[in-house]
């Protein structure tokens, strides 16, 4: 069971998109796991054949506990162990042992609260096994629902995009099968509310308590940035087209490259600068709950890719579908309120980060322009910093540089 | 196409953005912005699956013209009403 976040302590088994025997390459989704945050795809990030599978459907286990054990390519059949890694960003989340562990199938009752009884996962099992592994893709909510019915997914049809299913489809298909309106409930988000509630808790009280934070506004005129935007826009296609969010999340990433002592964890009484800048960016889900998927080298991408990954990232989050790489500590965040939020946001670090970047709402403000009053749009941007870690005037360069990059979009 | 298929259209691409969301009881002429705590970004998706599903260009412009369940169908009715008759 792989760590996504600090502060997650276990995670419930919900099903296995591959059998034994299956070939597995880097980056496969092997199986999915319900956890505080949510239904996250699992990735394997090693070429094997899955051998054995440990934790059945339904489980609850601790963050470490092996999920399955995997052949490697040019290993013998037999044991194979991996090293295990569970904060960098993309490494082993699927956990190895040597292969003597029999797999254990505990009573449903110790599979704990938040988990359903291992009846209710039946048809999901009963799936994998007659759809040989086919990667069955549906929102959280969907798989919920199904199960509440005793539905088959596989037997469903999925509307959504990539034919994924989709709350619809599986009332759709019960409506089929009974020939009736299924009994109605209140709609179900794809996570658990309270447990995600508690993790921000837990998460958040950490940070107060162990950050000494100290904290940076600065306020940047963006008419040359919104009106470069505009004019590339109208250019483009809907699928093409970039929002404000893009440019700030370019920005801040490279501007991350020049101060690293915001990029990074602060572990064991030190600062653990990191190489890559991964950037969290902070999603409020509907219905209450955020969570900070990475965005990995967000500096290094292109405008159009950092935003069509921004747009992907969002939906998966507020749909299902997050993978466990992206969960697996990002080395700083932007939390952006986007056109219906605050003017200001002043964030608190999610540990074991170090920092975290906000940017308000987009307003017209007065403003002076050679000693003139001028009508511009504006956006404030806040730095929450540790203050193991680094200093004011150091967070002061973050802030100047991100202005900087964001006079000059059409570098970006 | 008609307007029953257009609104299925519409509702079904709202429901791949907001999964959790009950759109039955969503009034057709209210904000969905507001109605489905839909952001830029989810409106983005919105706009993106309307133009694939259905050929038809949205200009950035047009956005304002999108943000109720019957403004979007009647708005979507008159662009893509030239290619299917």
């Amino acid at each position: 069971m792989p760590s996504l976040g600090a502060d997650m302590e276990a995670g419930t088994l919900v099903e296995w998109l591959k059998k034994p025997g299956d070939a597995v390459k880097r980056g496969d989704v092997v199986a999915v796991v319900e956890t505080q945050k949510g239904a996250i795809e699992i990735e394997i990030f090693e070429a094997g054949v899955l051998e054995r599978i440990l934790v059945q459907p339904g489980e609850q286990v601790p963050v470490g506990t092996p999920l399955a054990t995997l052949r490697t390519n040019g290993a013998t059949p037999g044991p194979s162990a991996l090293p295990q890694n569970v904060t960098g960003p993309a490494k082993a989340p699927l956990e190895l042992v040597p292969a003597k562990r029999p797999p254990e199938t505990p009573p449903p009752e110790a599979a704990g609260e938040i988990t359903p009884p291992l009846e209710e996962r039946r048809p999901e099992i009963a799936a994998l096994e007659t759809g040989g592994g086919v990667h069955l893709h549906a929102s959280p909510a969907a798989r919920r629902r199904a199960a509440e019915l005793g539905l088959d997914l596989a037997d469903v049809r999925g509307t959504g995009t990539e034919g994924a299913i989709t709350l619809a489809d599986i009332e759709a298909a019960a409506r089929a099968r009974t020939g009736r309106e299924p009994s109605r409930r209140a709609p179900r988000t794809g996570f658990d509310p309270g447990q995600m509630r508690k993790a921000i808790a837990a998460a958040m009280a950490r940070s107060k308590r162990e950050i000494p934070h100290y904290y940076l506004t600065h306020t940047v005129e963006l008419r040359h940035a919104l009106t470069w935007l505009e004019a590339a826009n109208r250019e483009r296609p809907p699928t093409e087209r970039l929002l404000p969010a893009a440019l700030f999340l370019k920005a801040t990433s490279l501007a991350l490259r020049k101060v690293p002592e915001l990029n990074g964890f602060w572990e064991k009484d030190a600062l653990r600068p990191e190489a890559g800048i991964h950037v969290g960016w902070a999603i409020a889900l509907r219905g209450g709950g955020l969570v900070a998927p990475a965005i990995h080298e967000a500096d290094a991408q292109p405008l159009p890719d950092l935003m069509a990954a921004l747009r992907d990232l969002v939906h998966r989050a507020r749909s299902g579908g997050l993978r466990s790489s992206e969960l697996a500590n990002p080395t700083a965040t932007v939390t952006s309120l986007g056109e219906r939020g605050a003017e200001t946001v002043i964030g608190v670090i999610y540990p074991p980060q170090v920092a975290i970047v906000g940017f308000g709402r987009i307003v017209e403000r007065p403003w002076t322009i050679d000693g003139a009053l001028a009508v511009r749009p504006l956006v404030s941007i806040s730095l929450a910093a540790d203050h193991r870690a680094s200093d004011g005037h150091r967070g002061s360069l973050l802030l100047a540089e991100i202005e900087r990059l964001l006079q000059e979009p059409e570098a970006l | 196409m008609t307007e029953a298929e257009l609104r299925k259209i519409v509702l079904d691409t709202l429901g791949d953005i907001a999964p959790e969301a009950d759109l039955a009881a969503v009034p057709p002429d209210s904000d969905l912005r507001e109605e489905l705590d839909i952001d830029s970004m989810d409106f983005l998706n919105f706009v993106i699956a309307l133009h694939e599903k259905l050929g038809v260009d949205i200009p950035e412009a047009d956005y304002p013209q999108l943000v109720t369940v019957d403004r979007a169908v009647g708005y979507l009715m008159e662009r893509s009403g030239p290619r299917s008759g």
